[in-house]
């Protein structure tokens, strides 16, 4: 990400299609908006059925051009997600920070999709509604929610970022943190009205994405060109790739997040 | 407030009278005849109607009111006895043997001299002093309009002077004497809307979401205020009494409520003679039961039963399309005490979207109908033929759908749309925000419950701005929630894995349009949005009007602006015209043409096995003036016809 070597050279593109899942709302979609649109919408109306979507990450090598398909979280729709899942190279499983029972049902998809979704899938567990408690560094032990806590939670988060007092968190960090290296997650919390940390997934995705299970629209055109960046290109994935294998990713922002 | 509060007391009280009277089904609306004003008095309207309804005959002596001219507008209302009612009057809208037609109501009247046949008419709104349009007229050929009338064909033309001109003295007849004699009792309903201000100020707040109770309960007297001013209310609970949905107002607030309407309605269902509906005061009740369903309908809007019956079948027709009938069966056949708010989570939007829409008022609604883009005939041929040619194989239904009114429609031969299914899928794409709001395409599993209510199809959206330049492909998206431009293309499929399918098409659809010049013609046609009325009929008297194809179910009308800005001016119009369309539709009267003035507008319905039209002028206006407004309407459709509708659509 750092040593972006060949700016002007024409980049090989592939297309990676991603699956958002989790419970209602989490704010799949308000990622998903803060990701193509760079725009949060406060009180977004639940998604039916499911939005697709498409977004390009430029990587340094490469572009990726994500087919993202963000489902709904509601009960009815759960029978659809196969759908969805399949033949999906990455995935964003969404839970909700103030929200416990969110990341049970998190990790339900998360062990569906290693049960049923193609075997090389990209998994990324994202915690959202960050900006509703801004106490990154302990917020496991205070699980007591307050009546005002959601509004001043919000407030805050625009303006004053660290300090305040987060009695909304209900998952801690820490928890969600070993969970997701127990099974091999990236992971990340994030906040969709903030933007705070939302293309760093995104960009983790890309990045891990391992360079044999991409099939660009317009593969056979760019070969030619791009022969010395598909080969380092090659190079970088595998080597992420073997990391990723070790369950310690290297992506440069990964230490932001918790 | 107190009104209402009354109303809600009146329910229990109510309920007993109805019971007496063992729910037949005319005794409700009986009821709305004679009851007293919401004034503070809590006694049920039931009861009330019960003791004070005189016998229809003798006739009173002919109001005075009868002599006054037609035309002296806000002079007529003196007819009510309370001057502050907006009542609406009618002067009899035919001169074409009046004495057959009072002949004939009377032979009506005589025969049933105190049955429920008598409240069914008096029952009508009193400003309906309505006259018969007969067609078998025999008072020559130069009166051929009423024979036209009835003619199938759009030559139809309304004479101002012989069908509407002042009708002599033949008013004093028995029967007519016998309809007025209902005119000195208060109709409940004249009076919902009695101030504009004040109503303004109601229907700013309809749609306020109604705060939760805090914990402590602090707030509970304030949030029941807010929850009882509402003007409408719906909600749908199961079989069992469990709460499914409400429109306004958490469980905790309704909760009573539920449990009130439940009992009353499981009480007449236990003696298997379901409850349909009943008046308190100046409010409508009105009970549906669909299967495992119960869906109830409270109104201060004066709307009428059939209206409220329409709009909840409507809301069980979108709970159908959320769940299918099989499914739903199944969960309450398997446990009848099942929760349906979960399976439906998610589809508040929906309902409350379906919900607002009748309380604002929609023409759409009100006449079973939907509204088109005005197009020319080529292009529209033109749009047909490209829907056609880039037809997906598995494609059902395809539809282009521009600011909530219909481009376009593709169909199999055997397969018409049903009017009610297109307007869960209008709702869906305009009324609820998270398709459009989203960006990008959606596929959306639905049942369409009167294409077949026991299984899914697959909908395919994608929405386009209509503000911005040409679109090239995929890549564009909507910039901004809420607009009201914006073109939908609507694919559907009974192949669920036919997203790629039918996103093809969408491409491909989009790509010839864009080369012939169609989409062009589209985003011009949405930016025009609706035309002035002055501007479809120069010079007219006329402010508005509705026109509905009865043949292709569709309706066209002008832009509210400028006479109707806002929402309690479009409700108070809307208001008329259900009236109006309520007493074309009353099974009882043949009600061919109605003419009736208000404080603030005078207003014209007529109705023949092509159309109906309704149209509204200026208190001012004249019945010649009205009259005429209304012919150069239907010759503005025969002109217009296959601009303004579509007629059969593109058929493969």
């Amino acid at each position: 990400m750092a040593d972006s070597s060949q700016p002007s050279a024409p980049k090989p593109s592939s297309s990676v299609k991603l699956v958002l899942l989790g419970e209602a709302a989490v704010g799949k979609s308000s990622l998903v908006l803060r990701f193509v649109n760079n725009d949060f919408q406060p009180n977004k109306e639940p998604t039916i059925g499911a939005a697709f979507l498409t977004q390009k990450c430029q990587l340094p090598t490469r572009t990726i051009k994500f087919e993202i398909w963000d489902t709904a979280g509601q009960e009815r729709f759960a029978s659809l997600a196969p759908m969805y899942y399949r033949n999906a190279q990455s995935a964003l499983v969404v839970y909700d920070v103030t929200k416990a029972s969110s990341l049970v049902k998190a990790k339900h998809w998360v062990a569906e999709l290693q049960r049923q979704a193609s075997p090389g899938i990209v998994i990324a567990l994202v915690g959202n509604k960050l900006d509703l408690c801004e106490d990154d560094a302990e917020g496991g032990d205070e699980g007591e929610g307050e009546g005002q806590g959601e509004e001043a939670g919000e407030e805050a988060g625009e303006g004053k970022g660290e300090g305040d007092d987060g009695k909304v968190r209900k998952v801690s960090a820490k928890d969600a943190k070993s969970y997701a290296d127990d099974e091999h997650l990236l992971f990340f919390e994030t906040s969709a009205k903030t933007g705070h940390n939302v293309n760093d997934v995104f960009t983790a995705i890309a990045n891990k994405i391992p360079e044999a299970s991409l099939k660009g629209p317009r593969g056979g055109a760019t070969a030619g060109g791009g022969t010395q960046a598909a080969i380092s290109a090659g190079q970088d994935s595998s080597r992420v790739n073997l990391n990723a294998r070790q369950g310690a990713e290297g992506g440069p922002k990964e230490g932001c997040a918790c | 407030m107190s009104d209402d509060q009354s109303a809600g007391a009146d329910i229990q009280k109510s309920s007993d009278n109805v019971s007496a009277t063992g729910g037949e089904e005319t005794q409700p609306q009986a009821g709305s005849v004679n009851t007293p004003k919401h004034d503070g008095q809590d006694v049920g309207g039931l009861e009330r109607s019960q003791e004070l309804t005189p016998p229809p005959l003798p006739p009173r002596p002919r109001l005075e009111v009868n002599g006054r001219p037609p035309t002296t507008g806000a002079g007529s209302f003196r007819l009510s006895k309370r001057a502050s009612r907006p009542q609406l009057l009618s002067q009899a809208t035919t001169a074409v043997s009046l004495a057959d037609v009072h002949t004939q109501s009377r032979a009506d009247f005589s025969s049933n001299p105190s049955s429920p046949a008598s409240r069914i008419v008096s029952r009508k709104h009193s400003l309906s002093h309505f006259g018969k349009f007969r067609g078998n007229s025999d008072s020559g050929g130069d009166d051929s309009a009423s024979l036209r009338s009835y003619a199938p064909t759009l030559d139809a033309r309304l004479d101002g002077e012989s069908l509407l001109g002042d009708v002599p003295e033949q008013e004093a007849t028995p029967a007519w004497r016998a309809l007025s004699a209902q005119l000195e009792h208060d109709d409940p309903f004249d009076n919902v809307l009695p101030d504009l201000d004040l109503f303004s100020l109601q229907m700013q707040h309809e749609f306020d979401e109604v705060c939760a109770v805090d914990a402590e309960g602090t707030n509970e007297e304030q949030t029941l205020g807010t929850w009882k001013a509402k003007l409408k209310h719906f909600f749908i609970l199961s079989a069992s009494g469990k709460p499914i949905y409400s429109r306004h107002g958490d469980d905790q607030l309704i909760s009573h409520y539920i449990g009130v309407a439940q009992t009353i309605v499981s009480f007449y269902q236990g003696a298997d003679d379901p409850l349909r509906s009943f008046t308190a005061g100046g409010t409508r009740f009105v009970m549906l039961s669909k299967g495992p369903l119960n869906l109830v309908a409270v109104s201060r809007l004066g709307e009428s039963e059939a209206q409220l019956r329409t709009q909840l079948e409507s809301l069980y027709m979108q709970i159908l399309s959320t769940l299918t009938l099989p499914s739903m069966e199944k969960m309450f056949s398997a446990r009848p005490s099942t929760d349906l708010r979960r399976p439906l989570e998610g589809t508040d939007v929906l309902l409350d979207g379906l919900a607002d829409g009748f309380t604002r008022g929609s023409p759409s609604t009100l006449l079973s109908a939907l509204e088109c883009l005005r197009l020319r005939k080529t292009h529209r041929q033109t749009i047909n033929d490209t829907l056609l040619k880039v037809r997906a194989p598995n494609l059902l239904y395809g539809l282009i759908v521009a600011a909530g009114r219909l481009v376009s429609v593709v169909r199999p031969k055997k397969h018409s749309l049903h009017p009610g299914d297109l307007h869960l899928i209008f709702n869906m794409l305009f009324e609820a925000g998270s398709i459009k709001a989203g960006g990008g395409e959606n596929w959306i599993p639905l049942c369409l419950p009167g294409f077949n209510n026991t299984g899914y199809l697959y909908m395919y959206v994608s929405f386009f701005s209509t503000s911005e330049g040409p679109t090239n492909g995929s890549d564009e998206r909507p910039s901004s929630a809420g607009e009201d431009d914006e073109l939908a293309v609507v694919l559907i499929s009974p192949n669920k894995e036919g997203f790629y399918e039918l996103r093809k098409m969408r491409d491909e659809l989009v790509e010839q349009l864009q080369d012939n010049g169609c989409m062009n013609v589209i985003k011009t046609a949405v930016r025009k949005r609706h035309a002035a009325c002055s501007d479809i009929i120069p010079g007219t008297a006329l402010r508005h009007f509705l026109y509905k194809s009865r043949g292709n179910v569709q309706f066209t009308m002008p832009s509210f602006e400028p006479y109707y800005h806002g929402l309690a001016a479009r409700r108070k119009l809307m208001n008329l015209y259900s009236s109006m369309h309520e007493s074309i539709h009353l099974k009882t009267a043949h009600l061919k043409v109605q003419h009736c003035t208000a404080q603030d507008a005078a207003a014209l319905a007529w109705e023949t096995p092509l159309f109906e039209l309704y149209c509204v002028a200026g208190p001012q206006a004249t019945k010649a003036s009205l009259a005429h407004g209304a012919n150069r309407i239907v010759q503005w459709i025969r002109r217009e016809e296959e601009r303004v509708f579509i007629i059969g659509g593109a058929v493969f």
